[in-house]
C-alpha cells in the first residue's frame, strides 16, 4: 500500500480503525449499495518512479518542436524575465488556497490588491477584479455585464473585427445565457461604425464589444463611439492587450464603462494554450456588477494596514444563482505573474517592449511588401501584428519553415496572413523568416 | 428584541408598508436589519420601475450576507431613497425610519395580504 | 523580514528599472506610423523598482501566506492534499512551455498525446465514455456540463426542459453555473442528516426538468444511498444527471460516478488529482460525459486518428460551441497527468479509502468536545455544528481564528448552511496520523480554552501578521487600488 505522497504505516492504520471502532477501511464503505462499488483494478498505467516519470515526459517534449514564433492571434511571444517563475515556485503562494482567512493570506490578498492597481493603470478604469479565466471568457462576462447594468436591455452588439476565438466564446455565453448577439460588420478591416450607429438607434441595444487592437492588428479609432453608446443608453466594453495599453488610447480614454482581455501578453510562456490570464476592469458605476473575487484594502483592529476579499455578497457563494457570475477559482497564480511582470518592466520597459515590437513588425511589414510576394489588404495603422495577402501556397509556406524551426503567419480565409513580431524576434530572424518564405 | 411599529404592515420576508393615500413606503423591519448585520449595500431599482407583489425589487447587502428584497405590493416605483446609496448604515441605525422605495399602489387591495403588527410580532417570536 | 509592510509601489524611485530588453534598431517608422490621437494620453502610473526590490518584496509577501507546503489544511471541500514537486519540474519543460497553441499539429503531437493520454486516464476513472480538458475551474466545468446538458434536450426538439434541481445543501456555484447556462433553478431539500428527500424529489420530475445537480458524498460528507433509486428517477422523467466532482477524492478506487447513473460530471484537477490551487487558480475543471452525449461537448477536441496520429478538431457543428480561447489550462493538465502516472494503477485505489479513513479518524477524536449533528461513517470530510458546549458563546469564527494561532489552517467555516455553526473538515490522504493527532490535541485544547478562558478565543487571532480585519469598512468604501488608496490617505 506504501507509497511516497501516503504516509500511513500498517500500523497507523490498525490504530486509526480501532479508534474508529471499525476492522477493515472496506467498512467505512459499507453503505455504499454494493451494485456501485468498483470491483476491479483501474485500466491505467503501472506506477512510475520520479526517473521513469521524467523519461516519459521527456519523450514526449521530443515529439513537439520549439519553434521561432511569428504567430500570434491572440498568443504572443514575449520575454518573459528570469525572476518570474523564481517568485512563482514559492511555495507559500501556489500552495495556498483562496484567501478566506486573511490573517494568513497577506500575501495572496496583497499582491491581488498590487494586480489591481497595475492593470487598473494601464486600462485607466477605476477597478480591476482577482482575474478571470483567459480573455476570451472575461469578454463573455463583460458582456453579461453589459447586459446586468441595462437592467431591461438584452441585445450585445460584437464588432466582427474581435479575435476569432473570443467571438466563438462570447457568442457560445450568449447563446446559453440568452442575450442576443448582432455582429457589426467591418470595413476595410476596422468596424463599420455607420452600420454600429444605425443598430444603436433601435434603442435596446444594453451594450457594445470592442476590440483594440482588432484581429488583423489594426488599431481602430474609437472616437465619438462612446459617445454614442451612452446616449442610446447602452454601456461600452472594450478588449485590449494590456501590453500595448502602455502606448495605446486606453479603453477609459475611449470612454469605455468595462476593459476586458488576455494577460498573455505580459511576459506568460505560450504554453500551448494556457494558463493565461483573463482580466476585467470598470469604472466605479459598474463595481457591483463586475464578476469575480476583488480585493480591498482596510485596517486590522490595532490600526494596522491589511487586506481582505471584498463585496463577497455579489459572489456564488453567497449569493447563488442570483450571482453576478459562477466564477470561484480564477487564475490568481497569472495574475500574480503579471503583477511582477509590471514590477519589473514599469512603465518605461512596457513602451520599450512595444516599441521593439512596432518597429520589427513595420520592418517585416515593410520586407514582404518590397518582396513583390506578400501585398498590402489594409492601410490601416498596426503596432505589433498585421496581415498581408499572398498568393503563395502558405500550407507549403509554412512546412517548410517548421522545418527550419520556424512558426510562420497564421492563414486567415481568403488568402490572408497575419504575422505577429514581439521584442523577443532579432532582425536576424526576421530576415531568415523573410528569405525561407521566398525560397520555399 | 427587536421593534415592530403598530403603523405599519408587515410580509413574511420582513418588509414594512405605510400607506399614505395611494402611495406604499417601503422598508425593511428591525428584526431583518438586525439578522443581517452591518449593512453595506442597498440594491435598489430605479424610478419608472414596475414591481409586483411578492417579486423582488433590489437587495440590502451586508459583509457576507445577502437578502433579496421582496416587494409587499404592486406598482410604479415614484421615489427611491437616494440617501442609502453613500449611507446603508442608516438602516441598522434605524430601520423604520429610513425607508428604501415608495410606491404608487396599483392594487390597494393587496394590502389584505399583510400583516398586522401583532401578527408579524409572532412571526418574528416563532 | 519581520513586519514588512510595503506595497510595490512605495518602492518606487524614478529612473530604477528591473528589466534588461535587446537592442535591435530597425530603421522604420514605427510607433510614429499611428496617428496621436489614437496613442495614449497620460502614462501609467507603474512602479520603478530595481530587480532585487522586486524579489525582496514579493519573497516577504510570500512569507505573508500559508500553503499546504506550510502546514495542514483542514479546509472542508477544498481537498487540500500534497503538491509533488516533480509536477512542477516536469509542467516547466520547455519543450511545452514554448509551443504556441495555433502551431501546425505535426509540431505538437507530444502535447496533444498528453492531452489525449489524460482524458483518457479521467474516462477510466470517472467511469464516462469521453472528456473534455478545455474548461479553465471547476466552476467553468459545471457550466461547461450544464450547456452540455441543454444542448442533449435541444437537439431532440425538448425546449420545454428549462429547470435544474439543485439540493439546497450544494455548493453556491451549483445554481450560479445553472443561472449562467440559462436554465431556472429548483431546490430539493434536505432530509435532516443531509441527504436528498427522495420523496421531495418526486413530485419535481415533470417534463420541465432538464436535470439534477449533485455532489456524491453530499456536502456533509454522507454518501447518498438512494442514488440508484434517484438516478433511476430522474432518467425515467427524461432528465440528465450531473455530477460535481468537488467531492470525487473519497471515490477514487471505490465508485465511479458514471457507474451511480451520472451522465456528465467535471473533475477539478486542482483538488483530486494534486494541482496547486495557487491561491485562487489557475485550476482545471475537466468535464466527462456518458456515451450519448460526447458530439455536443465543446470545440476544440483532441482526437486520435487509427494511424495514431493526434489531431485538434474545431468544426463540430453539433457540439455546443466553444468555452475557452483555446485548449484549456494545459499547464494544469501536465501536472495532473504526472500525478496519476505517479501512483499508477497500483495506488490511485488507495486516495479514497485513505483520505476516507482520515476523516473517520478526526471525526471520531473530536466528538466529545465538538456537536455531530450527523453519527454515523463519513467519506472524504464531515461536518461539526460549533462546540458541543454552546455556553461559552464561543463561535465556530473563533474557533477557526484560534486555530491560526495554532499553526493551522481553518476549516470551513459557516458551510452547509444546514447548521448555524459549520466547521467542515476535511483531512486528505496525504496527511500523516502525527498531523492529524496534533491537529486533534490542539482542537481540544482550543475546546478547553473556551470552557476556562473564552475570551482568548473570542479576541483571536493573536498571533498573526495582521489580526482581525475591518471588513465592513472595506465593503462600503471599497479602496481597489493603490491610487484610491493614497488618495484617502491624502
Amino acid at each position: 500500500m506504501s507509497h511516497k505522497y501516503m504516509p500511513h504505516s500498517e500500523k497507523d492504520i490498525n490504530e486509526m480503525l480501532e479508534k474508529i471502532g471499525v476492522a477493515t477501511i472496506d467498512e467505512l464503505y459499507s453503505d455504499v449499495p454494493a451494485e456501485v462499488i468498483f470491483n476491479r483494478d483501474y485500466n491505467l498505467p503501472e506506477c512510475m518512479s520520479e526517473e521513469e516519470l521524467r523519461k516519459h515526459f521527456q519523450e514526449l517534449g521530443n515529439k513537439n518542436q520549439p519553434l521561432i514564433v511569428f504567430g500570434g492571434h491572440g498568443a504572443y511571444d514575449h520575454y518573459s524575465p528570469s525572476v518570474i517563475p523564481h517568485l512563482l515556485s514559492r511555495s507559500e503562494f501556489y500552495t495556498a488556497y483562496t484567501p478566506y482567512q486573511p490573517e494568513i493570506s497577506q500575501g495572496t490578498l496583497q499582491y491581488i490588491f498590487e494586480y489591481q492597481s497595475m492593470i487598473s493603470e494601464l486600462t485607466g478604469m477605476e477597478a480591476t477584479n482577482a482575474s478571470m479565466y483567459d480573455g476570451a471568457t472575461a469578454a463573455a462576462e463583460a458582456m453579461f455585464m453589459l447586459v446586468a447594468s441595462s437592467k431591461k436591455k438584452n441585445r450585445v452588439l460584437v464588432s466582427t473585427t474581435i479575435h476569432n476565438h473570443v467571438r466563438k466564446v462570447v457568442e457560445t455565453y450568449a447563446k446559453f445565457h440568452g442575450v442576443d448577439i448582432s455582429i457589426i460588420p467591418e470595413k476595410e478591416g476596422v468596424t463599420d461604425l455607420e452600420s454600429l450607429y444605425k443598430e444603436l438607434e433601435t434603442g435596446d441595444v444594453a451594450g457594445v464589444l470592442l476590440p483594440t487592437p482588432n484581429k488583423y492588428g489594426i488599431i481602430e479609432d474609437y472616437t465619438h463611439v462612446a459617445e454614442k453608446v451612452h446616449a442610446a443608453k447602452g454601456y461600452l466594453a472594450i478588449y485590449a492587450d494590456p501590453s500595448t495599453l502602455s502606448v495605446l488610447k486606453t479603453p477609459a480614454e475611449w470612454g469605455a464603462d468595462v476593459a476586458c482581455g488576455d494577460g498573455q501578453t505580459l511576459g506568460m510562456p505560450l504554453s500551448f494554450g494556457g494558463p493565461y490570464l483573463g482580466y476585467i476592469s470598470c469604472s466605479k458605476s459598474m463595481l457591483r456588477k463586475m464578476p469575480g473575487r476583488i480585493v480591498g484594502a482596510t485596517k486590522d483592529i490595532d490600526g494596522k494596514r491589511g487586506f481582505v476579499l471584498t463585496l463577497q455578497a455579489r459572489e456564488q457563494h453567497i449569493r447563488r444563482e442570483k450571482a453576478t457570475s459562477n466564477i470561484c477559482s480564477n487564475q490568481s497564480l497569472m495574475a500574480l505573474y503579471a503583477t511582477i511582470y509590471l514590477a519589473l518592466m514599469g512603465e518605461k520597459g512596457l513602451k520599450e517592449v512595444n516599441i521593439l515590437s512596432c518597429d520589427g513588425a513595420h520592418y517585416l511589414y515593410n520586407k514582404l511588401i518590397a518582396s513583390g510576394k506578400f501585398h498590402q489588404v489594409y492601410d490601416k495603422p498596426f503596432l505589433k501584428e498585421f496581415v498581408v495577402r499572398t498568393d503563395l501556397d502558405m500550407k507549403k509556406v509554412n512546412d517548410y519553415l517548421r522545418q527550419h524551426g520556424i512558426m510562420g503567419g497564421v492563414v486567415m480565409e481568403d488568402g490572408k496572413v497575419e504575422f505577429a513580431v514581439t521584442e523577443r524576434r532579432t532582425r536576424k530572424e526576421i530576415d531568415k523568416l523573410v528569405d525561407l518564405m521566398l525560397e520555399a | 428584541m427587536s421593534k415592530v411599529l403598530d403603523d405599519r404592515k408587515y410580509s413574511d420576508s420582513h418588509e414594512w408598508v405605510k400607506v399614505d393615500g395611494d402611495v406604499a413606503t417601503i422598508g425593511i423591519s428591525d428584526y431583518a436589519q438586525h439578522a443581517l448585520g452591518n449593512i453595506v449595500y442597498v440594491d435598489m431599482p430605479e424610478t419608472g420601475d414596475e414591481v409586483n407583489q411578492g417579486d423582488d425589487f433590489g437587495a440590502v447587502e451586508s459583509v457576507k450576507a445577502a437578502s433579496d428584497l421582496i416587494s409587499p405590493v404592486s406598482g410604479e416605483v415614484i421615489e427611491v431613497n437616494e440617501e442609502l446609496v453613500d449611507k446603508p448604515e442608516l438602516i441598522n441605525e434605524d430601520a423604520f425610519g429610513n425607508w428604501i422605495i415608495k410606491v404608487k399602489l396599483s392594487d390597494p387591495s393587496e394590502l389584505d395580504k399583510l400583516m398586522d403588527a401583532d401578527s408579524y410580532k409572532k412571526l418574528c417570536e416563532a | 523580514m519581520k513586519n514588512y509592510d510595503k506595497i510595490i509601489f512605495e518602492l518606487s524611485k524614478p529612473g530604477r528599472k528591473g528589466y534588461s530588453l535587446p537592442k535591435d534598431k530597425y530603421e522604420t517608422e514605427g510607433l510614429k506610423s499611428i496617428p496621436t490621437d489614437l496613442l495614449r494620453e497620460k502614462p501609467a502610473d507603474l512602479p520603478e523598482v530595481s530587480e532585487l526590490d522586486v524579489v525582496r518584496h514579493y519573497t516577504n509577501l510570500s512569507n505573508k501566506n500559508f500553503g499546504v507546503d506550510t502546514g495542514f489544511y483542514p479546509l472542508g471541500s477544498c481537498t487540500m492534499k500534497y503538491n509533488p514537486k516533480i509536477n512542477e519540474e516536469l509542467c516547466s519543460l520547455p519543450s511545452f512551455t514554448s509551443l504556441h497553441p495555433l502551431q501546425d499539429e505535426e509540431s505538437v503531437q507530444g502535447a496533444l498525446e498528453l492531452y489525449w493520454n489524460l482524458q483518457r486516464m479521467l474516462s477510466e476513472i470517472a467511469g464516462l465514455e469521453e472528456f473534455t480538458l478545455n474548461p479553465y475551474a471547476g466552476a467553468h466545468g459545471e457550466l461547461t456540463g450544464l450547456m452540455v446538458m441543454k444542448k442533449y434536450h435541444e437537439s431532440r426538439g425538448d425546449h420545454k426542459r428549462k429547470k435544474v434541481i439543485v439540493p439546497d445543501s450544494a455548493h453556491g456555484t451549483n445554481p450560479a453555473s445553472a443561472m449562467v447556462a440559462g436554465f431556472d433553478v429548483v431546490e430539493v431539500k434536505s432530509k435532516p442528516n443531509g441527504s436528498i428527500d427522495v420523496e421531495d424529489l418526486k413530485p419535481l420530475l415533470d417534463d420541465t426538468v432538464a436535470g439534477i445537480m449533485m455532489t456524491n458524498p453530499n456536502t456533509l460528507g454522507m454518501f447518498e444511498t438512494e442514488i440508484t433509486d434517484i438516478a433511476k428517477l430522474v432518467h425515467e422523467a427524461g432528465g440528465l444527471l450531473y455530477y460535481d466532482g468537488a467531492n470525487l477524492n473519497p471515490l477514487l478506487g471505490k465508485v465511479r460516478p458514471g457507474d451511480m447513473g451520472f451522465d456528465i460530471m467535471h473533475i477539478n484537477l486542482h483538488k483530486t488529482f494534486s494541482t496547486p490551487h495557487g491561491g485562487g487558480g489557475p485550476g482545471s475543471g475537466p468535464v466527462g460525459v456518458a456515451s450519448h452525449l460526447v458530439q455536443y461537448l465543446p470545440n476544440p477536441r483532441v482526437v486520435k486518428d487509427e494511424k495514431g496520429k493526434f489531431h485538434i478538431e474545431g468544426n463540430n457543428n453539433e457540439a455546443l460551441g466553444n468555452i475557452s480561447g483555446f485548449l484549456g489550462n494545459f499547464g494544469v493538465m501536465m501536472r495532473a497527468y504526472a500525478y496519476i502516472l505517479s501512483l499508477g494503477k497500483e495506488h490511485i485505489k488507495d486516495v479514497g479509502p485513505l483520505a476516507t479513513l482520515n476523516a473517520n479518524y478526526i471525526k471520531e477524536n473530536l466528538k466529545d468536545d465538538y456537536l455531530l449533528p450527523i453519527e454515523g461513517v463519513c467519506k472524504h470530510e464531515f461536518v461539526f455544528d460549533g462546540l458541543k458546549d454552546k455556553s461559552t458563546e464561543v463561535t465556530t469564527l473563533n474557533v477557526a481564528k484560534r486555530l491560526l494561532d495554532y499553526g493551522f489552517h481553518a476549516p470551513t467555516i459557516y458551510f452547509p448552511l444546514l447548521f448555524h455553526e459549520s466547521m467542515m473538515i476535511e483531512p486528505t490522504e496525504t496527511e500523516s496520523k502525527d498531523t492529524l493527532d496534533s491537529f486533534i490535541n490542539v482542537m481540544h485544547e482550543i475546546a478547553r480554552e473556551a470552557r476556562e478562558t473564552p475570551e482568548l478565543v473570542k479576541n483571536a487571532p493573536n498571533n498573526t501578521i495582521v489580526r482581525k480585519l475591518d471588513e465592513t469598512t472595506a465593503a462600503k468604501n471599497p479602496i481597489l487600488t493603490y491610487k484610491a488608496l493614497k488618495e484617502q490617505e491624502a
